[in-house]
């Protein structure tokens, strides 16, 4: 029998007080791809700084090809065979492709014989596992998929037998992720072990041969992927069963209420983001917009939410909503009855370093309840307040005096969302709603937006993932470039056809028509 | 999770700060051949050791707290304000304008119009500044230090041109109204039956020093504009999604911060020198730096930090003046050592000390 690939026998890390891993062994058998889940602060990434050397072990071993190994630093990792592909690349972005793959690896103080060299690899690499990228391009002329290719020649070119690959399809369109799963089966084929730290369940049942769970700070189960499925993957994470997919009424949907037409917005640099988009939603539905990460998402949520300005027209209920100048500010927008769950709670939506029972009136400070004279706070009613609502969105630890930056990322949102949920707005506008959430709060936030929903609000819900849109959208618009490229009645489409759009493939004329009769019809 | 005790977080760290600070200074002392513990003993002895001494340090007080507060103000909108001098400067010529132009019957009324006055030339000072960092994004630092350098020439050019009585030779104005007096130390004390030398400068500034500590504090803490003015300082992107006006709170905080530093003047100006010098400010708006740093940018911290600078001046002229062979210079090296280990290297000691406490709690 052959030795393991990797093996690591009862690591145990803590980070002060918090015991990010607690004596963990697990075993990945080579020329396998092992997949390793579990919620955000589950101890994933930890575990595989130790085997990559960034982090030292407080206890136990780490054995590479059966050997016994100290990874004081990642030269160590490298030399020992251990490539790894972070989630947020590092590279440099001008620099081309092969400056890149030999940056840290030359071979002496003259570089061309080292590209060339790369140059040959890099060849070889392109026929052998779809890994194709134009060596001579620079890093910031390539996609986002074609830059993730290069972080892997990179490991390669260091001679990776073992590869690990975290979150790696975080940013990819679904077609670019099925392109990875591809190349990545093609490596194991040709001996490589794989190591895929995600938590996404479906992935890992696509691509993976066995996977690990863990659960804060534990392993908490190693299963053959063939004999599990996603539900019981999710409880293994969570500890209880959780609802992957909300039941949901059918919508009912009411008057317009936000109304888009020919909607223009440039970033700070005059690049034009969001491009003649028009859209509309109404009370009590939800319209999701789907798209890969930065193709004019966060611009559509700045502009709503007052943090940009741009050109066109928005209708709120009937009335024409300031783009730019007087009024067109967030505190103003907050008057018209929108609510803004911005997409990046930590940068925008909580002042990390503010206590909750702050941050629970952050943007409504000027609220009758907020207020006592014509300048003091009412601080006795602010945190009774949050005392109120932290109870009812089970904000856990529910102490209103503690940092924002202290609460887990899923409670964090909790309280973004009970804050702006309680204002009964007539319009939410939420963007990634459970980015970087665990399994178990995803549930509850679902389940808030979906009686946001019911009880007459029009919501947009802007996000990534397909499986949130899915799961909550009644309507899906999907975002390329800063258009909106598709139109489609969630129940009637799927996934596939979704990706295709966010990868920017249009549908044809004829295809625009045949659906125009049938939503006439 | 990573809390401290707070008790760890204001006290003991800026304790353990100051020990280093002492100890190498220490150092220097030993170094130039001189007894450091004698040293020290001159240095408490000639700050605290005798009711006027105290007098002395309590007048250097007052100035601190008044620039400290202004420091403060703007750390609190993540706003570096380095122009303390130059507001402190302006905030003399308003009072002087004040205190010559009327003829006070009564301190009373003397007092209140010099606090305005200070304040606003003080606050009128940091506006330029404050515009171009809301409108166009110019760097605080770098204005408000060369407003610094113009507030020196423009006030040699307005004593000399339109303070300096005809005929005088000396920089500075002529002596304020008798009524503008402000009682010093030795006549309040007076009114409650406690006898306290004539000479040290401290007045009743002090008590308005005192009551700028509590406004401040209930600005930041207690009112909407201080929640907002914190929002800003502690993340300007999340205070933007909140609707808060970064021009209107950069505005604001900046011209807070130059109107306490204009209040100096009330201290200095009218209630030492009781006319306007030169140089009236002496580098109080730069010590004030060390104190809002050392202070945490809280007003009780600030008074303390503030208190701390008093007895180091005071001291060190003492110290000056007994032992010949430590210098002007010397003091002021001193000073520099407590403010680089109480500000500039204040994370040398905050994390070992952090670490320290977490990893206790960790245990049990």
């Amino acid at each position: 029998m052959t030795a393991p690939a990797i093996e690591l026998r009862n690591i145990s890390k803590a980070f002060g007080p918090v015991q990010a891993n607690k004596d963990i062994s697990i075993s990945v058998a080579p020329k396998t791809i092992h997949g390793i889940v579990g919620e955000n602060g589950a101890g994933k990434s930890t575990l595989m700084s130790i085997l990559y050397g960034f982090y030292r072990a407080d206890k136990g071993e780490i054995f590479v090809n059966g050997e016994q190994m100290d990874i004081p630093n990642s030269q160590a990792a490298i030399a020992a065979g251990i490539g790894m592909v972070h989630q947020h690349f590092k590279l440099v972005q001008n620099f081309t492709v092969l400056e890149n793959v030999v940056l840290g690896a030359e071979d002496q103080i003259l570089l061309q014989p080292s590209l060339e060299k790369a140059r040959s690899l890099l060849q070889e690499l392109a026929e052998g596992y779809e890994l194709k990228v134009d060596p001579d391009a620079l890093i910031e002329e390539l996609s986002v998929g074609h830059q993730q290719r290069v972080e892997i020649l990179k490991a390669l070119y260091r001679r990776a037998n073992i590869l690990i690959l975290d979150e790696p399809t975080g940013v990819l369109t679904p077609a670019e992720a099925d392109h990875l799963f591809r190349i990545l089966r093609s490596l194991r084929d040709e001996g490589k072990t794989i190591i895929l730290i995600t938590h996404k369940l479906r992935e890992i049942m696509a691509v993976t041969d066995t996977v690990s769970v863990m659960r804060r700070g534990e392993m908490t189960a190693t299963v053959k992927t063939t004999d599990t499925n996603p539900q019981h993957l999710a409880e293994l994470m969570v500890g209880r069963s959780v609802l992957l997919r909300l039941q949901k009424e059918k919508a009912d949907p009411g008057s317009t209420v936000l109304k888009i037409d020919n909607l223009c917005v440039s970033d700070s640099r005059g690049v034009e983001r969001l491009k003649n988009i028009s859209m509309q939603v109404r009370q009590g539905e939800i319209l999701g917009i789907a798209g890969v990460d930065g193709n004019g998402q966060s611009e559509l949520l700045q502009v709503l939410g007052g943090l940009a300005t741009g050109t066109g027209s928005v209708e709120i209920n009937g009335q024409e909503l300031p783009l730019s100048g007087a009024g067109s500010d967030a505190q103003a927008r907050r008057e018209w009855g929108i609510a803004h769950v911005p997409e990046d709670r930590q940068l925008l939506g909580l002042v990390m370093d503010f206590m909750a029972w702050e941050n629970m009136a952050f943007g409504y400070q000027h609220d009758e309840r907020c207020r006592r004279g014509p300048f003091l706070m009412d601080i006795q009613s602010m945190q009774d307040y949050c005392r109120d609502k932290m109870k009812q969105f089970d904000v856990r630890p529910p102490s209103i005096t503690a940092l924002a930056k202290n609460f887990s990322g899923g409670n964090q949102q909790k309280i973004v969302l009970a804050r702006e949920i309680d204002r009964n707005p007539d319009l939410l506008v939420v963007g990634q709603p459970t980015r970087g959430v665990d399994v178990g709060a995803i549930e509850f936030i679902h389940q808030q937006i979906l009686d946001l929903r019911d009880a007459g609000a029009a919501v947009l819900l802007i996000s990534v993932e397909l499986d949130e849109i899915f799961s909550l959208a009644d309507r899906v618009a999907v975002l390329f470039d800063g258009r909106i490229v598709g139109e489609r009645v969630v129940s009637e489409t799927n996934e596939g056809e979704l990706g295709l759009l966010m990868a920017g493939i249009a549908e044809s004329p004829a295809q625009a028509e045949s659906r125009a009769i049938s939503v006439t019809a | 999770m990573n809390k401290l005790p707070k008790w760890v977080d204001v006290a003991l760290i800026p304790f353990i700060n100051l020990v280093l600070a002492l100890l190498v200074s220490g150092l220097v002392v030993l170094w130039i051949g001189e007894n450091p513990l004698h040293a020290m003993q001159i240095i408490v002895q000639g700050s605290l050791g005798s009711a006027y001494g105290l007098g002395y340090t309590l007048y250097y007080t007052t100035n601190f707290v008044f620039t400290g507060l202004a420091v403060a103000v703007a750390f609190q909108a993540r706003m570096f304000n380095i122009g303390g001098e130059g507001q402190a400067l302006l905030g003399g010529v308003g009072v002087a304008i004040i205190c010559l132009g009327v003829n006070w019957p009564h301190w009373l009324l003397a007092l209140p119009a010099a606090i305005v006055a200070g304040a606003l030339f003080g606050a009128g000072w940091s506006l330029i500044p404050a515009y171009l960092q809301a409108k166009r994004g110019s760097h605080i630092v770098i204005t408000t230090i060369m407003f610094n350098f113009i507030a020196y020439s423009l006030m040699v050019y307005l004593l000399v041109n339109h303070f300096k009585p005809a005929g005088e030779m000396a920089p500075e104005s002529a002596a304020f109204v008798a009524g503008s007096h402000l009682p010093s130390g030795h006549e309040a004390l007076g009114w409650l039956g406690i006898n306290f030398p004539k000479s040290p400068p401290v007045n009743v500034s002090f008590i308005v020093a005192l009551i700028a500590c509590v406004l401040v504090w209930l600005l930041i803490w207690r009112t909407r504009l201080g929640y907002a003015i914190r929002a800003f300082g502690l993340s300007e992107t999340a205070a933007s999604y909140a609707g808060i006006s970064s021009f209107r709170i950069i505005m604001v905080s900046m011209l807070i911060s130059g109107a306490l530093a204009g209040l100096m003047a009330v201290n200095s100006v009218m209630g030492e020198a009781e006319r306007l010098l030169i140089d009236s400010v002496q580098g109080a708006g730069f010590v004030g730096i060390a104190v809002a740093l050392m202070g945490r940018s809280h007003p009780l911290g600030v008074l303390l930090a503030a208190l701390l600078f008093g007895l180091l001046y005071q001291g060190g002229a003492e110290l000056e003046f007994e032992l010949p062979s430590v210098t002007r210079e010397m003091i002021v090296v001193i000073q520099g050592l407590v403010i680089l280990f109480t500000g500039a290297l204040e994370n040398m000691v905050r994390l070992p000390v952090e670490n320290y406490f977490i990893r206790r709690k960790a245990g049990n």
